[in-house]
């Protein structure tokens, strides 16, 4: 037989757009989650090839801490811009003073959980019926047994015990009023995947993941950066650093590596060489060692 | 040997290796797996400080690699893994994905649903016990679900002397199991997952075993003879049309090629209709590419204006699969309720839904024995079974030995929208 061979690269792309596609046919409502990180681009540019010609039917959806790197937003607008896609942005700000959420206190105070309610409340308010997400399955233990397509029933909940067998690529995506799907097309990508995928599509993605000079403090092992809201302990002090964002979430929460990498030749060998995982680096997965899967239960993203 | 220290760039035409792992607790599977990733190098620092951690914890004195996989809390209170859990690692020639399943007669449903996208299946088997009725019952799962590729690992040589007469005896008694199962590639390796032994490095403990380890095997097996190249087959997924001004006229159909080698010009005919039309082109956003295969995802436009949706199959005018209403499968039931006798339930094949009724159970396999059992009809959580369906229109379909996208279905209860059944079509 001819070798009609396919690269992993490839064959992890052929399954991504199959699964977008299937969200596509499959919901009346969908959104893509948006976060300005390399996943949410690399999962957005794998929606513009699901339904190229066509631009993206359906829009992308921030949940905007009001934490965020002020680099991210500036390169979401313009990507939307250029590609013609839409975004809805919703603020954790105007869940906090509607008095749905409460802000956390004290130095550890984070906005990153707060997001789960305003991320429910932006699926019941728009019908969402489908949020596709960029989640990885080697990113956490609890994430190890999601699904492609993932129930949650009409309170956002996932419930671990009752998930569907899924066989094959064939995705059950029926459901009753009111629930909703979670969907992860990038469930078998790694760290490394999505970044040999930047590398090999030359996608662009903000600097912030390249070098820069920063003002960063250390906490616990986790280097954090300089922000208005953050407060620092007593023995904690600011020092200006070499640093690249490894992810970039909520600043709150989101560590910073120092490295010097400014190309990402220089990063996907970082990468390979890193002796921590990504979420090694985020603060809000410390808390305890379930922590990513309590969230979950609860609707997180 | 692992990517960690490699420069990736150079790595970008890896291929993919989709593995499963049967066994139970007992076997060390889990041992086995946290040994190849920690060879491999695939557990970073984090983890591994959670791992002793852990490990302290339950009073261990070595690091304890079984608690890598054991992934939701439930499952680590109650120290099983229930359900099936994807785990990933690369070395410069291969990347892998791990479904690892527990294996259990109670997780029947687990393992099929890790079965249906692996290449290759790994059984353990405990030296000291050597086959018995879960190797068979493991060893048929990956036969029915059609992996190509079975690796029997005889685990813990080291509680056996490394002796290889207790090797020699495993594979004499698998034999008789191998024909009944009709199982192409199987091969068999002695390890010992505690100790590393002929897993990632070599054995120095076993000198009489002379061939491959356990990774080198998964770094080299012949995969890609794994598709359906035979079979050209095109399910349409999604109708792009973009309604904006440059591409006023455009309308696309998207998919995942199924099956064959597709090339522009070949003449096509649209099921369920029989339309007759060109393949003008296949397009990519990168691209028109001038040939697509198992499992590029693309979108083929013809050369006529047809009225097709989605659950439609392009297929070649002199290649067209089976048309029927009538199917006869091998069901794996899924369900926390049995399979009801006349019962009606929403069936998916490919990208088509449609509705279908239980006409017939044919006979019950019993996977441990292998004996078929055609007295008791009623079929359960977990239990295999031959039947026939009726469904509300015909669909389009092949052998799943043939093919296993189109010869696959999947039984979905009308009530709560759970998946209850798992079909290859005969």
């Amino acid at each position: 037989m001819t070798d009609y061979s396919i690269t992993h690269l490839r064959e992890l792309e052929a399954e991504a757009i199959y699964v977008i596609r299937e969200v596509g046919a499959q919901f009346e409502k969908p959104t893509l989650l948006f976060s300005g990180g390399k996943d949410s681009i690399v999962m957005y540019h794998l929606a513009r090839k699901a339904f190229w010609p066509q631009v993206v039917p359906f829009p992308c959806l921030h949940i905007d801490t009001g934490h965020n790197f002020e680099e991210t937003l500036k390169f979401r607008d313009e990507l939307m811009e250029s590609t013609g896609g839409r975004v809805i942005v919703r603020l954790v700000q105007d869940s906090i003073d509607a008095g749905k959420a409460v802000e956390e206190t004290g130095v550890n105070a984070s906005r990153n959980v707060l997001q789960t309610i305003t991320l429910l409340d932006a699926i019941e308010e728009f019908k969402f019926d489908a949020a596709l997400g960029g989640g990885r399955r080697d990113e956490e233990k609890a994430r190890a047994k999601e699904r492609f397509f993932s129930h949650r029933d009409d309170f956002g909940q996932w419930d671990p015990k009752n998930q569907r067998p899924e066989l094959w690529n064939i995705f059950n995506g029926k459901k009753h009023m009111g629930e909703h799907f979670r969907v992860f097309p990038l469930s078998n990508w790694t760290e490394m995947d999505v970044w040999q995928y930047i590398y090999l599509e030359e996608i662009d993605i903000p600097n912030l993941y390249y070098t820069h000079k920063r003002e960063v403090f250390n906490r616990d092992g986790v280097w954090l950066a300089k922000a208005p809201f953050m407060q620092l302990k007593e023995s904690e002090a600011y020092e200006l650093k070499d640093v690249r964002c490894r992810t970039i979430g909520d600043i709150s929460c989101t560590g910073l590596t120092l490295s010097s990498a400014d190309s990402l030749e220089d990063i996907i060998q970082e990468v390979a060489a890193a002796r921590s995982t990504e979420r090694g680096g985020r603060y809000d997965d410390k808390r305890s060692e379930a922590a990513m899967e309590d969230r979950k239960k609860e609707g997180y993203f | 040997m692992s990517s960690v220290e490699n420069p990736a760039p150079g790595y970008l035409d890896m291929e993919l290796l989709r593995f499963t792992t049967a066994g139970s607790v007992d076997d060390g599977k889990s041992t086995l797996i946290g040994r190849l990733l920690y060879d491999s190098k695939a557990i970073f620092e984090d983890q591994m400080e959670q791992l002793e951690m852990a490990s302290e914890r339950r009073g261990e004195e070595q690091v304890n690699l079984a608690l890598l996989t054991d992934g939701l809390r439930a499952e680590r209170e109650q120290g099983i893994t229930i359900d099936v859990a994807y785990r990933y690692f690369a070395t410069p020639k291969r990347k892998f994905i791990i479904a690892d399943t527990p294996g259990h007669v109670q997780y029947t449903r687990n393992m099929v649903t890790g079965a249906s996208t692996a290449n290759l299946a790994i059984i353990l088997v405990d030296a000291r016990h050597g086959v018995l009725e879960q190797t068979i019952r493991h060893s048929y799962i990956a036969s029915l679900l059609g992996i190509p590729h079975i690796l029997i690992c005889v685990n813990k040589m080291d509680l056996t002397e490394y002796k290889e007469e207790v090797f020699e005896d495993v594979k004499k008694q698998f034999v008789p199991f191998k024909e009944i199962l009709n199982i192409g590639d199987v091969r068999f390796i002695p390890i010992s997952a505690l100790n590393g032994d002929n897993v990632v490095d070599r054995s120095k403990n076993m000198d009489w075993y002379s061939g491959a380890t356990l990774l080198e095997i998964l770094e080299t097996i012949n995969i890609r003879s794994d598709a359906d190249f035979v079979n050209p087959r095109f399910p349409v997924q999604y109708v792009i049309r973009p309604q904006r001004d440059e591409y006023h006229d455009y309308r696309g159909y998207a998919g995942r090629i199924a099956g064959g080698v597709w090339k522009p010009g070949v003449k096509v005919a649209v099921l369920p209709g029989g339309i007759e039309s060109t393949l003008e082109s296949i397009d990519t956003m990168t691209g028109e590419l001038s040939e697509a295969y198992p499992p590029q995802s693309v979108t083929f436009r013809l050369a006529h204006d047809i009225d097709i949706s989605r659950g439609d199959m392009i297929v070649p005018v002199d290649q067209k699969p089976n048309v029927g209403q009538e199917i006869d499968l091998m069901v794996c039931w899924l369900g926390e309720n049995p399979m009801v006798m006349g019962g009606k339930y929403v069936i998916r094949h490919t990208t088509a839904e449609l509705r279908g009724i239980i006409r017939e159970v044919v006979y019950k396999m019993d996977i441990n024995t292998l004996e078929e059992n055609r007295d008791d009809k009623s079929v359960v959580l977990n239990e295999i079974a031959r039947i026939r369906i009726k469904t509300s229109k015909p669909i389009f379909y092949d052998s799943y030995k043939d093919n296993h996208i189109t010869g696959s279905i999947i039984i979905i209860d009308e009530a709560t929208n759970n998946t209850v059944g798992a079909g290859m079509i005969l």
